[in-house]
């Protein structure tokens, strides 16, 4: 992108003063330092943060992309992707749900999606007036009661700067890796959640975010604190597959559980995941990372159906003395799919413990690896890691790969792993046939099954849709 | 109710049953003995629709309806049941759950809404007081760590639960100690009614002392070579198959 071009989509932001003219909101594609301080000055945000995300630009040029994961891509051209876009234009929008994909639409009614969910979903202009935004105030009171602050990190920055510039990068480091870099330099928006000292949040954090999370873009950042003693459930995502144009996904998450505090981070993660051949699906490259202090837990529980291409390792570092990590995860490929995923568990202080529970299932020609890593520092005393890895196989043609490491520096940690592969067999599925049930409906049932280890951990409400999710992220698998 | 024609079987390229007939009509209880390898169990799954047994010749029907070109759920709904030799474990996915689901999809089949879930739970527990399982068995998984005889009465609890119109029961008695035996006699005979019909597969006649048959067929070499009422099976006792297999 020639500099006369950049120059000329700043400098008619700027006459259009912020607010109006939407359609001059995007920048044309392209990466270099002025569209990081374009992003910045677009969200009026102090010079520390811009001189933060400049520096991690910097890191990233002198960066490269990993290639260690077990996952085939063409490169993505970093260059042909737009860093900026505001909401789309309610005239480009479809107008009513007739003018929405009736395959999507389809998928929805399976998953029992209520109407006007599926309208904001699909990505359906609506007047400003809808059902969610009273639903919204009345949450925000609530909360506001509590203490609990949840907003979005831009307007997180502005409200509450010094809370922003403590934590900001202290969990993910903006070199932390490639995509880590990119984010930093260029995060669109995400949300912050604080919860002040001794405070049970008072709700699940979902509900609101489920309304709200349209257009939080593809680079998305979340930062969420639990102050010492406090208590919080967030719930990321949606079990429906979100409309979206955006091939690459780079999001990071940092979690802070302060002393005796426990932060409960879910996760239903099903992105486009491409056509049968792999086509047009999102590349999903996420960082995520919480740091565990003394007395406290991080409890990481995801469920993994759609993208083209998953890159993940949520993980838990676990600083203080007695603290616990936890990670549940469910990662499901289905056709030309293929996801690297699973988890770290970094043990630094003593006593403390992780359990690691991961479910791959592969079907289709997909192909699905568990990467996880327990590590004990030397002075980890009496840490203890259990760690069960299962994968379940459907068809002959997919792929699963187990890729454990285990660093241990002390003596008296023990860490224990358990892998398990199995097949959904063909006698399993005669047996739920000759009773009834057909094909399509018996696998699914036995790969719940299989999973249910993990669900237990959703919140209740998810826990039922994710057993949905499975099944219409199964179709054609079978027969 | 059942209605077979000289039904030619193969599996893995192997000619299994070799032009076999039998008529069964409803409310009969047909036992069905025979030396090992004969095609006893090959008959149940081709009558159910395992995958892999393929059909080369004949036909069978099922209350007037062509069985054979059915997909296998079909069968299920149509009211053919099999209690399996060797029931598989399916993790993770407990018997309550697994039993709801079938109940429900052969009642959709039949255009019925889904079972409400107390008065199934109430149901489902009478059926484990008659066939002597633990109530915890319902929440267990199905099959997942049960003993072969506990396996057996699962299988048992299926069936009534399920009501189907044709029993077909692959050598449910086999591997059973006595008091088991009585239990799954127990439940074939409070499950005998003039609508409902039994193949009772069977290496044994001592499940017939507690069972009484109406027909005793002898299959070997993939035909029924001989049938007889309850007094064959005394005979087969005391001869064995030899003299039978020499006949197919």
């Amino acid at each position: 992108m020639s500099q006369q071009q950049i120059d000329r989509a700043i400098s008619k932001e700027y006459a259009a003063g912020f607010t109006t003219n939407i359609e001059s909101d995007t920048l044309p594609p392209g990466l270099n330092e002025d569209v990081v301080r374009f992003i910045s000055q677009r969200k009026n945000e102090p010079e520390w943060l811009l001189e933060w995300r400049l520096e991690a630009y910097r890191d990233w040029l002198e960066m490269t992309e990993p290639d260690w994961a077990h996952v085939n891509y063409p490169p993505v051209k970093f260059n042909e992707i737009s860093y900026f876009s505001s909401p789309k234009d309610h005239k480009d929008r479809p107008k009513s749900l007739d003018e929405v994909d009736p395959e999507l639409i389809e998928t929805y009614n399976k998953l029992g999606i209520p109407l006007h969910e599926q309208e904001a979903l699909a990505g359906v202009a609506m007047d400003v007036v809808f059902d969610s935004v009273s639903v919204t105030t009345t949450f925000r009171e609530k909360l506001a009661e509590a203490g609990v602050l949840f907003c979005s990190i831009s307007e997180a920055v502005q409200e509450y700067p010094e809370l922003i510039r403590k934590y900001l990068g202290t969990v993910v480091p903006r070199k932390d890796n490639y995509y880590a870099a990119l984010n930093s330099a260029v995060f669109s928006d995400g949300s912050f959640v604080y919860i002040p000292k001794g405070v049970r949040c008072p709700m699940e954090l979902s509900t609101y975010f489920r309304i709200n999370e349209q257009n939080t873009g593809q680079f998305e950042r979340t930062l969420v604190i639990a102050d010492e003693g406090s208590h919080v459930s967030y719930l990321e995502g949606c079990t429906a597959p979100m409309r979206d144009e955006n091939q690459l996904h780079a999001a990071v998450v940092e979690l802070v559980a302060l002393d005796g505090a426990e932060i409960k981070y879910s996760t239903v993660q099903n992105w486009y995941p491409g056509d049968a051949e792999g086509k047009g699906g999102i590349y999903n490259f996420v960082t995520k990372r919480g740091v565990a202090h003394r007395d406290s837990k991080i409890s990481w529980t995801q469920v993994e159906t759609g993208s083209a291409i998953t890159w993940k390792y949520p993980s838990c570092i676990l600083r203080g003395d007695n603290s616990v990590g936890e990670f549940y995860s469910v990662a499901l490929t289905n056709n030309a799919q293929q996801a690297d995923t699973g988890t770290k568990m970094i043990h630094l202080g003593k006593n403390t413990r992780s359990t690691i529970i991961s479910k791959g299932i592969s079907a289709g020609k997909s192909s699905n690896a568990y990467r996880g890593l327990v590590r004990m520092s030397p002075r980890a005393e009496g840490a203890r890691n259990y760690t069960q890895c299962d994968s379940l196989l459907i068809g002959d043609r997919c792929a699963a790969h187990t890729f454990p490491y285990i660093e241990s520096r002390n003596p008296s940690a023990v860490v224990e792993h358990e892998a398990t592969t199995s097949k959904v067999s063909d006698d399993q599925l005669y047996l739920c046939q000759q009773r009834g049930l057909n094909a399509e409906k018996a696998v699914s049932m036995i790969v719940n099954g299989f999973c249910k280890e993990v669900f237990k951990e959703l919140p209740m409400e998810f826990a039922m849709e994710a057993g949905k999710l499975l099944e219409v992220s199964l179709e054609g698998s079978v027969g | 109710m059942l209605k077979i024609d000289n039904l030619h079987a193969k599996v893995d390229d192997k000619d299994i049953l070799k032009g076999l007939n039998l008529a069964v009509k409803p409310g009969e209880v047909h036992a069905i003995m025979g030396p090992n390898g004969s095609g006893k169990s090959t008959l149940g799954h081709v009558l159910a629709g395992r995958p892999g047994y393929q059909v080369t010749a004949g036909s069978a029907t099922l209350l007037g309806q062509e069985l054979l070109s059915m997909d296998t759920e079909e069968r299920a709904h149509l009211g053919l049941f099999l209690a399996f030799q060797y029931p598989v474990e399916i993790p993770g996915v407990s018997n309550m759950e697994f039993l709801k689901a079938s109940v429900d999809a052969v009642r959709e089949s039949r255009g019925q809404e889904s079972i409400d879930s107390v008065n199934f739970m109430k149901k489902a527990r009478e059926i484990c007081k008659e066939v002597d399982l633990d109530q915890n068995f319902l929440k267990r998984g199905v099959n997942e760590g049960f003993s072969g005889g506990e396996k057996k009465r699962n299988e048992l609890m299926q069936m009534m639960l399920l009501e189907p119109k044709l029993c077909i029961m692959d050598e449910t008695d086999s591997g059973l100690d006595i008091d088991a035996l009585q239990v799954v006699a127990r439940a074939v005979n409070a499950m005998r009614n003039a609508e409902r019909s039994f193949v009772l597969v069977t290496h044994y006649q001592r499940l017939l002392d507690y069972i009484e048959p109406d027909f005793v067929h002898v299959l070997a070499g993939g035909r029924i070579v001989k049938s007889g009422d309850k007094s064959l099976a005394l005979e087969l006792e005391e001869k064995g198959y030899a003299w039978l297999e020499d006949a197919a």
